[in-house]
């Protein structure tokens, strides 16, 4: 990621990383507890309050992607009686505790002593904690997060999930740390965290301009890293993006493209909206066949996974356990079909973008279920072309490059075909 | 003249259109893509530009000649006899040199006897075949099939052992694909036209087609290997852009298209221009393609081309639900031990793979009148009529069109991109 | 035919059923519905609905368990990739071709994320119509999953009431809890003979005759199990050398029957699985005095079965499998599971490594709705019963 994007913010998500899985690794020694617990509805700012050390499978697995890993690791956890059908995260995770639990920074993962099982938008968390409970013989704390059914967040719904975490949640975390619940220290933590919620979406909606300074999706994914994760609610998170902020504007300022792997865009011939998750093993080259054709994402909806803040929802300190309920029930997977395509077509309009391109991955129904009418229907409403492409999380098994490539290349000059017929 | 041509790169077979500046199509080329993409592209292109002369020259002829119709059509055979006699002795010439490696020591004699005996049969086959409508286009085929034919019997007779010489045509058959014709069209045509009565006194007429300068103002590529073209970049196209083009062209009302083709399926919406307005491929599994039917065929020990027939005679509809290339064989014999008829477990897989592109269909956007159904399964008359049939059941009545010489719709396109890239820089 | 029907009533109770199952145009619905004015058919999903609270609302309760083999995929297939599983797009052929026209509204309970997003879908496209995603709830502390799920049942009540004019009050729903009590305990009684003589209940039979529960009034089901207990029992049919197998993963999309007929005769009698799962999800009666609602609460959180879609809380699932094996005497276990279905794939490992710790020999396959073929299905189950047969195991 560094020569991806060689700016002084990236320099400093480099080094908080480094820094996170530091204090993993040394975690035995020193003698923090950890949590581990999922990005959507990550309650960050509560285990910090307990110093406690959240982490978080999915970035392991998708991190091993990216460094040509999860190959053998699936393989491993389909020798152990996974079937090839299923989520190829919780397969890489298995695979990469058999081999050792060696994390993606080459540094040991330490065991959990709690799995926070945030049950947000997604049933495989269910199944993977409780594979995972079955590894590491540890308590599990269910934490129920429903599903947005009818399109609203209801008081019973914001209720029933603030509810557990004070009753049930929040006494498991002071049994784990020895530590009192500390309601002051959450609530500065949260207001940190919108500060940075703030200046995030500034940097998303930076893709409004013409050209866009960003690319919202392989950018993006760099972009929402530290909010997504471990650092939520952190100092460092709000000097990070308030630095990327600052760097997004000279972009504007100067009116340049997003930067990529070999340099900036300098001709944004296509604008793209995106909707699922990106593939990892192939990330790099799946970026260029954007860029190398110039095509630009400019809103995506794989960069809501971890909270739709660009609609308004910040972490209100006033009301910190409401707040973190609220948080958990909107992140993109927890919203129905309806309301997903109806945000899928606010981008369209919005960004002015040329098109939607759904990345369909194997693993992920809960992205992929119902990507075919959500393509129907944005072409029906905005009168725009739409895309579609299948592969995987972090199964190079299904990441095919030249049919890949040769649907991308069909759908940018179906674009550029329509446009001159306009 | 000015020419502008479209090639187009299939993962089994390599085509070539040229078409002059309204956009008529003068030349047509086909070959096996191999293994080789820019020798399958220069010989498509070559033939395309070799019947771009043949045009020319039959509309000469059809100027004043009273017999024009017949010169033209055995010129036209006796050309290609020559091309078939120079790739013959390009294979003798291998096969020569093959032969003398040392593991022919013991037999090499035996081996040059049975080949002048097996090429001296094939050429007199060759004037046979070269006099009937041609079987097939590709030297390999027609070759091959008279060169078995010859081996069998001279092993029967005593002669070197039949896998022995076939292992002698297999080896040396690749090299001879992957060159081209030295003789030129003015030298090859001259030869040919010794060949058929009345022809030898076109000479003239000869010389000055052949001298006629053919000017390729522009190439397009498209198809799946269209990277491996060495062409620049923006003379590339997307087969689906091409596809579409192409369909529109040859049936300007086309609305939706239908592609199935050996491995993949692309169902297409166009406007009234003949511009894609969404498209789907079928995902990464060949489910339902043509290569389905083949492994069908293999099955049943039958051709590919008499599945279709087959399947027309079946009397019960049988629904099969999987069109999974890897279970095709077991399903297949799971309803023969069932008790289920041939023709009508056949009758049932042909529609399995149509409701299969059904959904690709529906995925692109549904059917629109008219629709055109294109690609090798297009021409196997039991898919069409299941296509048709499940067609009008969802979407009414249609008119389905199938052009015979559907293989080149996308070269077609292409030619025709290349045609208004010259008209838009022209333009600018 | 007709002389069977009349001369065999155990062949006509299985023909009544077998063509229930059958019915994947809903005519049995619409026939119900033609019977009395106003008459409302509400759809649910697999697993589990409480269909006590339609029942009171005085609609019918209809499992929409997909088009299993019987239906032909024409547009289904356009709405999921080849990597979903195949219930959905039966389930989105069944709307999309009117077969679903004769229900008023459609209950989607929590499952899996296929069947979560279905009700999106459904939501699109039956706009007009009551679609509502059913989250049951997954932690089941009566005052916090309890109290949640209270409100959820109340919430589809007043719903499923308004369509019917017929609101849900404590009485009506009493009496709904007790007509399902006296189905329960038929079911019960059908599960348990089949324990004991699984020989006078063959598979394909005990599944039509849950599965007519599925689109029958709950008292008609009920005499319509009385009926078939009566004339199964007083059969002649005689034991076959089979092994006892119990079969698990099969609670949502279901299997064929061809596909459980493949299993009985490749020497396997079917004593305990989790087919039609939502019909004996409570398998208990539920208490029928005291506060409904909350009655009905307590039935889901404390007396429900264990299965892939709930989350094991109580760490124990695995080993209640092997209880169940045991007291069911069984020989061993089928883990079938529908292809790319990710609770039941994902449980699998579990299970197994549970199994293989008890020494309880197990085979697993994949299967999906529609299956056409069964030769690989038919060794391994074969294989599978030959080997515990002559070793005691597989």
């Amino acid at each position: 990621m560094s020569t991806a994007i060689k700016d002084r913010s990236s320099e400093r998500q480099k080094r908080m990383l480094a820094e996170y899985f530091d204090a993993l690794a040394d975690a035995p020694a020193t003698g923090r507890k950890v949590v581990y617990t999922f990005v959507p509805g990550n309650l960050t700012e509560l285990i910090e309050n307990f110093g406690l050390l959240p982490v978080l499978p999915e970035i392991n697995a998708l991190q091993n992607g990216m460094r040509g890993r999860t190959g053998d690791y699936i393989h491993a956890a389909e020798k152990h009686g996974h079937s090839e059908d299923v989520c190829t995260y919780v397969k890489a995770d298995i695979g990469m505790l058999k081999a050792g639990n060696i994390g993606p920074t080459g540094k040991p993962l330490p065991k959990p002593d709690l799995l926070l099982l945030s049950y947000t938008g997604c049933f495989t968390f269910l199944k993977w904690f409780e594979l995972l409970r079955k590894e590491y013989d540890c308590p599990v704390v269910m934490l129920h997060v429903p599903y947005q059914g009818d399109g609203v967040v209801t008081p019973d719904m914001r209720a029933y999930v603030a509810n557990q975490i004070r009753d049930k949640l929040i006494p498991e975390l002071e049994k784990l740390s020895g530590r009192k619940f500390d309601p002051d220290r959450l609530r500065e933590a949260l207001k940190r965290s919108a500060a940075a919620e703030d200046d995030l979406v500034y940097v998303l909606e930076s893709a409004k301009h013409k050209p866009s300074p960003i690319d919202a999706y392989f950018g993006g994914v760099y972009y929402i890293g530290p909010i997504f994760t471990a650092f939520r609610g952190s100092q460092d998170a709000v000097e990070y993006y308030h630095e990327l902020r600052e760097e997004v504007d000279d972009r504007i300022a100067s009116k340049l493209g997003p930067v990529t792997p070999d340099g900036e865009v300098h001709t944004e011939k296509y604008r793209i909206v995106t909707e699922g998750p990106p593939n990892w093993t192939s990330f790099r080259e799946f970026w260029k066949m954007f860029y190398s054709e110039g095509a630009v994402v400019v809103a995506s909806t794989y960069t809501k996974v971890g909270g739709l803040y660009d609609r308004g929802f910040r972490h209100d300190p006033h009301h910190p356990l409401e707040t973190l309920a609220d948080y958990c029930m909107g992140c993109y997977t927890n919203l129905n079909l309806p309301s997903r395509i109806n945000l899928i077509e606010s981008y369209m309009r919005e960004y002015e973008a040329d098109g939607l391109l759904i990345n369909s991955v194997k693993s992920c129904n809960s992205f992929s279920a119902g990507q075919l009418m959500i393509l129907r229907e944005i072409e029906a409403r905005t009168g725009k072309p739409g895309g579609f492409i299948e592969s995987d999380l972090v199964d190079p098994r299904y990441f095919s490059a030249a049919n890949i490539k040769n649907r991308l290349e069909s759908y940018f000059q179906m674009i550029e075909a329509r446009r001159q017929r306009a | 003249m000015d020419l502008f041509i479209g090639i187009d790169l299939g993962s089994t077979t390599t085509k070539a259109v040229a078409v002059d500046e309204h956009g008529a199509v003068l030349g047509r080329g086909i070959t096996n893509s191999r293994s080789n993409y820019d020798v399958a592209a220069q010989v498509a292109r070559e033939e395309a530009l070799t019947n771009v002369r043949f045009e020319v020259l039959a509309r000469r002829l059809r100027d004043g000649m009273p017999d024009a119709a017949r010169v033209e059509s055995q010129l036209l055979a006796a050309y290609r006899l020559e091309c078939f006699l120079g790739a013959l002795s390009r294979l003798e010439d291998h096969c020569r040199r093959d032969l003398e490696n040392p593991r022919f020591d013991n037999d090499r004699y035996a081996m040059l006897e049975a080949l002048e005996r097996i090429l001296g049969g094939v050429r007199d086959d060759a004037v046979q075949v070269f006099s009937e409508p041609a079987r097939s286009d590709f030297f390999r085929d027609l070759a091959g099939a008279s060169f078995i034919e010859h081996a069998a019997e001279i092993a029967r007779n005593g002669g070197p052992a039949f896998d022995r010489l076939v292992g002698l045509f297999d080896r040396n058959i690749i090299p001879v694909e992957n060159e081209t014709e030295t003789r030129g069209f003015h030298q090859l045509l001259i030869a040919a036209a010794g060949r058929v009565a009345g022809a030898p006194a076109l000479a003239a007429l000869i010389d000055d087609v052949a001298r006629t300068r053919l000017h390729e103002l522009r190439s397009v590529g498209t198809g799946y290997g269209r990277v491996r073209l060495p062409f620049p970049k923006e003379c590339i196209r997307s087969e689906i852009l091409c596809h579409g083009l192409g369909a529109h062209l040859m049936f300007p009302q086309t609305r939706t298209v239908l592609d199935i083709g050996g491995q993949d399926t692309k169902a297409i919406q166009l406007d009234a221009n003949g511009v894609v307005t969404s498209f789907q491929m079928n995902d990464r599994c060949a489910a339902g393609c043509g290569r389905y039917l083949g492994y069908i065929a293999d099955e049943m020990n039958i051709g590919l081309q008499d599945l279709g027939p087959l399947a027309l005679g079946a009397r019960r509809r049988v629904r099969i639900n999987s069109t999974c290339t890897v279970f095709a064989g077991a399903e297949f014999r799971d309803r023969l031990a069932a008790g289920q008829a041939r023709e009508d477990i056949v009758a049932g897989l042909h529609r399995a793979i149509i409701l299969r592109a059904m959904s690709l269909l529906a995925r692109s956007g549904g059917i629109h009148n008219e629709f055109t159904f294109t690609g090798g399964v297009a021409r196997n008359p039991a898919a069409v009529k299941a296509l048709r049939e499940v067609a009008e059941e969802n979407y009414g009545k249609l008119t389905l069109n199938i052009a015979p010489d559907s293989i080149y719709t996308g070269a077609l396109g292409a030619a025709h991109f290349a045609l208004r890239d010259v008209a838009v820089k022209e333009a600018a | 035919m007709t002389t069977d029907l009349q001369t065999d009533p155990l062949t006509a109770v299985v023909a009544r059923a077998t063509e229930l199952y059958e019915d994947v145009e809903l005519q049995s619905v619409r026939d119900w519905k033609a019977r009395g004015e106003g008459r409302k058919a509400i759809g649910f999903l697999p697993i589990y609905v409480p269909r006590e609270v339609i029942h009171a609302a005085g609609a019918l309760p209809v499992g929409i368990m997909g088009g299993g083999d019987q239906l032909e995929i024409v547009r289904g297939d356009s709405y999921f990739q080849s990597y979903i599983c195949h219930l959905p797009r039966s389930v989105i052929e069944m709307a999309v071709s009117g077969r679903l026209d004769a229900l008023d509204g459609f209950l989607f309970p929590s499952i899996c994320d296929v069947i979560r997003n279905l009700s999106g879908m459904f939501q699109m496209l039956k706009g007009q119509k009551y679609v509502h995603y059913l989250d049951l709830p997954q932690n089941f502390d009566p005052e916090l999953g309890g109290r949640f799920y209270r409100h959820e049942l109340r919430t589809v009540a007043d719903a499923i009431g308004r369509i019917t004019g017929t609101a849900v009050n404590d009485e009506r729903l009493r009496r709904s809890i007790r007509t399902y009590n006296v189905n329960r305990a038929a079911i019960r009684e059908l599960l348990a003979l089949r324990i004991e003589q699984p020989w006078l209940v063959p598979t394909t039979e005990y599944y039509v005759m849950l599965r007519a529960g599925y689109l029958l009034p709950p008292d008609e089901h009920t005499s319509l199990l009385h009926e078939y207990l009566e004339h199964a029992r007083s059969s002649n049919r005689r034991p076959l050398d089979n092994i006892r197998v119990l079969v698990r993963g099969a609670f949502c999309e279901q299997p064929p029957l061809a596909l459980l007929r493949t299993i009985e005769r490749a020497g396997c009698y079917v004593v305990d699985d989790d087919f039609v799962l939502g019909s004996r999800f409570i398998p208990d009666a539920i208490d029928e005095t005291g506060d409904p609602w909350e009655a009905l609460s307590q039935a889901f959180l404390k007396h429900s079965l264990p299965t892939a879609s709930k989350y094991d809380e109580a760490n124990n699932a695995a080993d209640l499998l092997v209880q169940r094996v045991r007291d069911v005497r069984a020989d061993g276990v089928l883990l079938m599971a529908p292809s790319f279905c990710d609770p039941a794939l994902l449980d699998q490992p579990m299970l197994a490594g549970a199994l293989d710790k008890a020494d309880i020999p197990f085979t697993s396959f994949k299967y999906s709705e529609d299956t056409g073929q069964f030769q690989v299905i038919r060794e391994q189950a074969g294989t599978f019963a030959d080997a515990i047969k002559l070793w005691g195991k597989a």
